[in-house]
Formats: C-alpha cells, structure tokens, sequence
C-alpha cells in the first residue's frame, strides 16, 4: 500500500494545480479556442518551457529513479494520420464538453457530478476505439 | 494566504504541471491521465472481448491511484483553497458567451446552460455531454494520449508525433467552437 501513497499525492497536487489555475473550466477551454485569452496559452507554454528544461537537466545531471533506471520518456510510436485524426476528433470533444481526460476526475472532486456522463461517455468511446482499431487507419 | 486563495496565475501553474510530470517521470512512471480510460474497459472485463483491453490492469494501479488522488485535490482546491471560485473571463470571451445563451459566464467552473441536472435531462443537454465525452475517448486512444501525454509531456520531450496530435487538437476544437457552436447555440 505504501507504494501508492506517492502516486496519490501527486494526484493531489495535481488536481489542486488544475483547479487554482482554471483549466479545468470549460469556460477557459471555450476562451482558448475563441483566442480571446492568454491565460492558458501561458499555462501550457510555461509547461513544456519548464518540462524541457527539466528534463534536460535530469539527462545532463543522469538523475536516475527510485527505481533506480535514468528517467526516459517513452518514444510515441511513428505516424501521422492517427495523430492528426486521433486528435482532431479528441480536440470536437475536448471543446464540447470542455474537459480532457484529467479535468474530468479532478471535476467530480469539485463537486460537479454531472461529469460522470462525460467520463463514462469517454470509457465507452476508448471501448469503441478498441473495437474498431484494426479497421482504422493509423 | 490571499495568494492560494486566489486563482493562480499561468506563469505559477504551468510550471507546478511540469513537476507532476516531472514526479512521475521520477518515480519510473509516466503523465498520462487518458490511459486511464484503457484500463477501466479493461478492469470492467473488455479484454474477454476486445484484444485491446487484453492485459494486466493490475500494472496500472498506480495511476488510478493518480486519479484518486486527482479527485480529492479537486475537492480540496475547489471547496477548502478557492475565494472567490468564479473565472475571471476577459470581457470579449463574456460577450461572445453571452451572445450563445450563456448567462453567468465565469460564475462557476462549469455552464449551467450544459451541466446542471435540468439540462441534462433534456435531449440535447443529455447528447451534448455524450457525445463531446465520447469523442474525447475515443480521440485520445486513437491519437495517443491527451493533453497530459501528447501536449505537455510529448511536446517536453520534443516529439514530433505529439506536435502533429496537439495541431489536430486544434483543428477539432476550433471547428467546434468557431463552426459547430454557433449551430448548437
């Protein structure tokens, strides 16, 4: 059990972050694509700026895991047209309802339960993905 | 104590989501919130049916505990650390919403107009969340990842792969906003 208690503070953290900063709002979610705000162009911009520089750091530095590997992030397999599908249809859906994946758990915490249909809406459609993934191109 | 209470600013956020990533990549785990969906379907048993879902889900406890985790810091955040909890919207993003039939826009985190209960329970209420929820499952396992994998963690690691899913996250969300909105509302 110990072993997760990790993992579960940093979900803490996590969702404590997305709260504070508003991304987990649909109405910031709407004002990015409308392009009428920098607030989460900042958020995300400061976020791969600093998750370059610090896993920059940790190669240069060979900063190693508990579990005692170098940190490595894992390769995204090649391609183009599932990413760019993929994510076109993941981009209809992230604006409609206004939550990706974290938001939609993080959500639920604040007390917005109506997200439950989104996120059982969402396993249904990862389901179906699974169903339909060798007729798909990728 | 005013400065937690208040929403933070983007220059203090998006840096503290680069350490969770950077934690989880510490701990020899990734930041991926949408492979969690995968293994719902496949703690729910679709592995029986669907190879896809075929594997040990066990191996992924650690980040549903994330999720766990996730939904009690959105409680504490939301109901112990927020005064005021509404979003300061620019004025241009009000009008616009305004305009569609939004009326409190920003005086909570989500629109009554698409979550409270009444809305849900009309058809287009109830269609709107499942059909935006199920585009996003199904979006994020055939790209790869979402946000957390692709935009934050892909883009980190300057994968190309992860730049062309982000670019398409862009393509849907603003057909949806600047195309199909003005339909729905």
């Amino acid at each position: 059990m110990s072993k997760y208690i990790k993992f579960f503070l940093v979900g803490i953290f996590f969702g404590i972050v997305l709260v504070k900063s508003e991304a987990v709002s649909w109405y910031r979610i709407f004002e990015m694509f409308k392009f009428q705000s920098f607030h989460m162009y900042g958020i995300i911009g400061t976020a791969i700026t600093t998750g370059i520089l610090l896993l920059l750091i940790s190669k240069k530095m060979s900063i190693k895991t508990t579990e005692g590997r170098l940190i490595r992030v894992p390769k995204k397999d090649r391609g183009f047209k599932r990413y760019i599908i993929g994510g076109s249809i993941f981009g209809l859906g992230w604006a409609l309802s206004g939550a990706c994946p974290g938001p939609m758990y993080i959500l639920l915490g604040t007390g917005a339960f109506s997200i439950i249909i989104v996120i059982a809406a969402a396993i249904f459609g990862t389901y179906m993905y699974g169903v339909l993934k060798d007729k798909l191109p990728h | 104590m005013d400065y937690i209470l208040e929403p933070w600013p983007w220059y203090v956020s998006g840096p503290l989501i680069a350490i969770v990533m950077f934690l989880l990549l510490y701990f020899g785990r990734t930041f991926g919130m949408s492979s969690n969906l995968r293994t719902l379907c496949s703690m729910g048993g679709a592995g029986k049916r669907v190879a896809f879902f075929d594997f040990d889900w066990k191996a992924h406890r650690w980040n549903l505990t994330v999720v766990l985790g996730a939904i009690v810091g959105g409680f504490i955040a939301h109901h112990l650390l927020s005064n005021p909890t509404d979003i300061a919207l620019s004025q241009q993003s009000i009008t616009a919403l305004n305009e569609l039939g939004f009326k409190n826009a920003g005086k909570s985190l989500l629109p009554d107009e698409l979550f409270s209960w009444e809305n849900i329970f009309s058809i287009k209420g109830m269609l709107i969340l499942i059909i935006g929820g199920f585009l996003v499952g199904f979006g994020t396992r055939y790209a790869g990842g979402c946000t957390s994998g692709h935009a934050i963690t892909g883009l980190s690691s300057l994968q190309l792969p992860s730049l062309v899913a982000v670019i398409g996250f862009f393509i849907g969300g603003l057909i949806m906003i600047h195309l199909i909105f003005p339909i729905l509302f």
